[in-house]
């Protein structure tokens, strides 16, 4: 019997080709994705790396919800005029806490993977709101709304349990204090500053928008810009030991 | 009205979903006044809306029916149903014009951003999902739907299995897109490239395809031929891989169930991969795979001859579904992805192309003997030079995934360039060829009501695609060749800013491509309206209702 003879067990049974379908797709996407579950060498180790704070966490969310992603891509890669422009490329680890990853397909803006730190807060504020009053040949859409619109705190402690069930590791205490971490991140002379840097060792509380008042989702975004990239010290990094 | 001998009672089906609906109508009004968002509270009054509509809709469907339902054969031949169809092919065409005329938008707010209105709904971040879920999801699902439902019901020479539930695939389908879309807008998006849609929408998506899966499956069973015909291999490879990628890449944990806020289940490196692992197979199941059935069904179809080679057709069947599924870390070269994946996406891709051409030969072969028709007939010039374009850019695939090339590529607009040209040039001709072939089909008519339009609507859509896909390799190629430029003092020779100024002229030229692929779609719609409104009708029983072999 031929094989086109054979063949014909798929045509004349819709059961028998529909499983020959699943165990033909089946393969390539387990190959690929499974041992991005277990071997060891996917994620380096690294030192530094946190989860969001609340306000953080609630400027990526604007990030998210307005579709950043689509002109700004938060992925260094390891070339040369890239590693110059942008810095040190990115690694697996500095977005192991990202649900969902956000490194982008497309450059219509550069790339914002180590923009951490690189402006000022004023210039964020300005450009967010007219890009073009700051970089006159700019395609990036104005969102002045950001500052007229305050964070929706009632939901924080939820969205960091969410996270933990999702695998971002939020200790109990960060949970329970998602409210007042929040505000004390965006308001440098709440009494609350003490207690939120030692739940999230390293970030900074700073008035971000430069306004009085409740937060903004202005302070989020750039609470949120002005971290990127900025958990790992390149200096410690063991580049030997996580080469792979 | 409806007297008839038998006593009339509701079926199962019309009652069971008629209370299902009312329940999740009862549902959707309590999730509407207790929802913690205002875009979560107006889809549970869309969705509230929606489901009392389709209970009253079922009743008085019962009402106005005869008692028994439509017979599966009238005088021995299949009693074939074409209702649904209708109504995909409709809103395809509907749903195709909003998207290009999103797209040209979008494609104008990257040359003049004061289009951006700085406002949230219409700035370009909202707009670019809603234009690529309108051409791909809506456009091309309705596109896919419509052809499949009528494919199979002609290859089988059997009745569309079941009776409701035909009709709940194609609405429930369109009721997706309407609250994925509305969503966008709203601001309610995952940010996963292509599959953007929240929580709430995914979940009505899966019993949606589930059914889809379950009517055309059942309608093959039930079917009069010995063989499963070519294309619906095809279009079960479709819709079970879609199933199965949907799957796969959106399990997420919502953070209340009265709100459309979720989190991913996936994290960092492994979303990474999902996500391009679906973003790569919805290009190439849905994108590919399904209309490659419209191929193997309407091209010889309309060329009246038989597919090239049956033999080819199995090689090239099996070839691409395994081949394609390992495709999709080619979007992640050089990123955080492991190499060892990298280089098996870069491999497969390569692969690809083989099978990739096998198709478009096994397409283009089928015009043996019949291609002085292409000189008289516009729709079958169509249909063959979309699968001239699934060529090109099945050549221009595999040559992008190679690494070096891709180092160059990605993050440009050559990438916007070669999904134009698969998306305007092959996807989008091959279904105005079948819509051109269905529409008389299906409203029983002669022929189109203008062979003339359907030529001005392929040279000026032609034409677009040219200028669109040219401008984008131009500025593709020309920034990133910016970005690596260095000076002779081994200084980077571009700001950032620099190698977006350059981009202006060519984002005019797209947008110019785009404006006149919208009015090739205008010209086909007016075409099509035309069609159905004054066509000549056709006496039954002709030879174009014989299914092909």
């Amino acid at each position: 019997m031929s094989f086109w003879t054979r063949h014909q067990i798929f045509e004349k049974n819709s059961i028998i080709l529909i499983a020959g379908i699943l165990a033909v797709i089946a393969i390539g996407g387990l190959v690929e994705i499974t041992p991005l579950f277990y071997l060891k060498s996917t994620i380096e180790v690294v030192d530094g790396v946190r989860p969001y704070t609340p306000l953080e966490l609630a400027g990526r969310n604007v990030y998210v919800r307005e579709g950043c992603y689509l002109c700004h891509s938060q992925m260094i890669r390891p070339l040369r005029d890239e590693v110059e422009r942008y810095g040190h490329f990115s690694l697996a680890a500095e977005s192991m806490y990202d649900h969902p990853f956000q490194w982008g397909s497309k450059r219509t803006g550069p790339d914002l993977a180590r923009v951490g730190a690189k402006y000022s807060d004023d210039w964020h504020v300005t450009h967010l709101t007219n890009p073009r009053a700051i970089v006159p040949q700019s395609v990036m859409p104005g969102y002045p709304f950001l500052a007229e619109t305050e964070v929706d705190v009632a939901t924080m402690a939820a969205h960091l349990s969410t996270s933990r069930t999702v695998g971002v590791p939020y200790s109990d205490d960060q949970i329970a204090n998602a409210v007042a971490d929040l505000k004390a991140q965006a308001d440098p002379d709440n009494a609350g500053v003490d207690a939120f840097t030692k739940r999230y060792p390293k970030a900074v509380a700073r008035n971000f928008d430069g306004k009085p008042g409740a937060p903004t989702e202005m302070d989020a975004l750039i609470a949120y810009l002005q971290m990127l990239g900025t958990l790992v010290d390149f200096k410690l990094y063991n580049e030997k030991a996580n080469l792979r | 009205m409806t007297q008839s001998q038998t006593a009339k009672s509701m079926t199962l089906g019309e009652a069971g979903l008629a209370m299902i609906l009312a329940a999740t109508a009862f549902l959707c009004l309590f999730a509407a006044a207790m929802a913690l968002d205002t875009a979560f509270a107006f889809h549970a009054s869309l969705a509230c809306a929606a489901s009392l509509a389709s209970v009253i809709a079922i009743v008085n469907r019962y009402y106005e029916r005869p008692a028994a339902l439509p017979p599966q054969e009238i005088n021995g031949r299949p009693n074939y149903n074409l209702g649904p169809i209708k109504f995909s092919a409709v809103m395809a065409v509907f749903w195709g014009i909003a998207g290009f005329t999103v797209g040209l938008l979008i494609a104008s707010q990257l040359a003049w951003p004061a289009l951006n209105f700085d406002l949230p709904w219409t700035s370009f971040g909202r707009l670019r999902p809603l234009h690529t879920s309108a051409v791909i999801f809506a456009f091309g699902g309705n596109v896919l739907i419509a052809t499949s439902f009528y494919v199979v019901q002609k290859t089988c020479r059997a009745r569309l299995a079941g009776d409701l539930a035909p009709w709940f695939v194609v609405i429930g389908y369109n009721f997706f897109i309407l609250v994925a879309g509305t969503g966008y807008l709203l601001g309610v998006t995952q940010s996963k490239e292509y599959a953007e849609p929240e929580w709430y929408a995914d979940l009505w998506l899966t019993i949606v395809w589930v059914t889809y899966l379950l009517v055309f499956l059942v309608t093959l069973i039930k079917r009069k031929e010995p063989h499963i015909f070519v294309a619906n291999w095809f279009y079960l490879a479709f819709i079970v891989t879609i199933a199965v990628l949907h799957l796969g890449n959106n399990p997420a944990l919502p953070v209340s169930f009265l709100g459309s806020k979720s989190y991913i289940a996936w994290g960092g490196v492994q979303d990474a991969m999902f996500q391009w692992w679906y973003g790569h197979n919805a290009v190439g199941f849905f994108l590919t795979a399904g209309f490659l059935a419209i191929m193997y069904y309407f091209i010889p179809k309309r060329a009246e001859r038989p597919i090239y080679s049956y033999r080819l057709s199995i090689i090239h069947f099996w070839a691409l579904i395994f081949l394609y599924i390992w495709a999709g870390p080619h979007h992640l070269h050089y990123t955080a992805l492991p190499d060892w994946a990298q280089t098996l996406g870069m491999t497969f891709s390569i692969m690809l192309w083989m099978p990739s051409w096998g198709g478009m030969i096994n397409g283009l072969m089928t015009l043996s003997g019949a291609w002085d028709k292409l000189r008289t007939d516009p729709v079958l010039r169509m249909l063959v030079v979309s699968v001239a374009f699934y060529g090109m850019s099945t050549f221009e695939g595999p040559m992008m995934s190679i690494k070096v090339v891709n180092s160059l590529s990605h993050y440009t607009d050559w990438t916007i360039g070669h999904v134009h040209s698969g998306a305007l040039g092959w996807v989008g001709f091959v279904s105005f060829g079948a819509l051109y072939c269905m529409v008389p089909w299906l409203w029983n008519r002669k022929g189109l009501y203008s062979l003339k339009l359907v030529n001005w609507h392929f040279w000026i859509a032609t034409i677009g695609i040219v200028l669109y896909i040219s401008a984008m390799w131009v500025s593709g190629i020309l920034q990133g060749l910016m970005w690596r430029a260095y000076t002779s003092l081994g200084f980077l020779e571009y700001s950032f800013i620099e190698t977006v100024e350059a981009m202006h002229p060519f984002y005019i030229i797209r947008a110019a491509g785009g404006a006149l692929f919208l009015i090739g779609a205008l010209i086909m719609a007016y075409n099509l309206w035309m069609t159905v409104r004054v066509g000549e009708v056709e006496e039954p029983s002709s030879a174009a209702l014989q299914p092909a072999e």
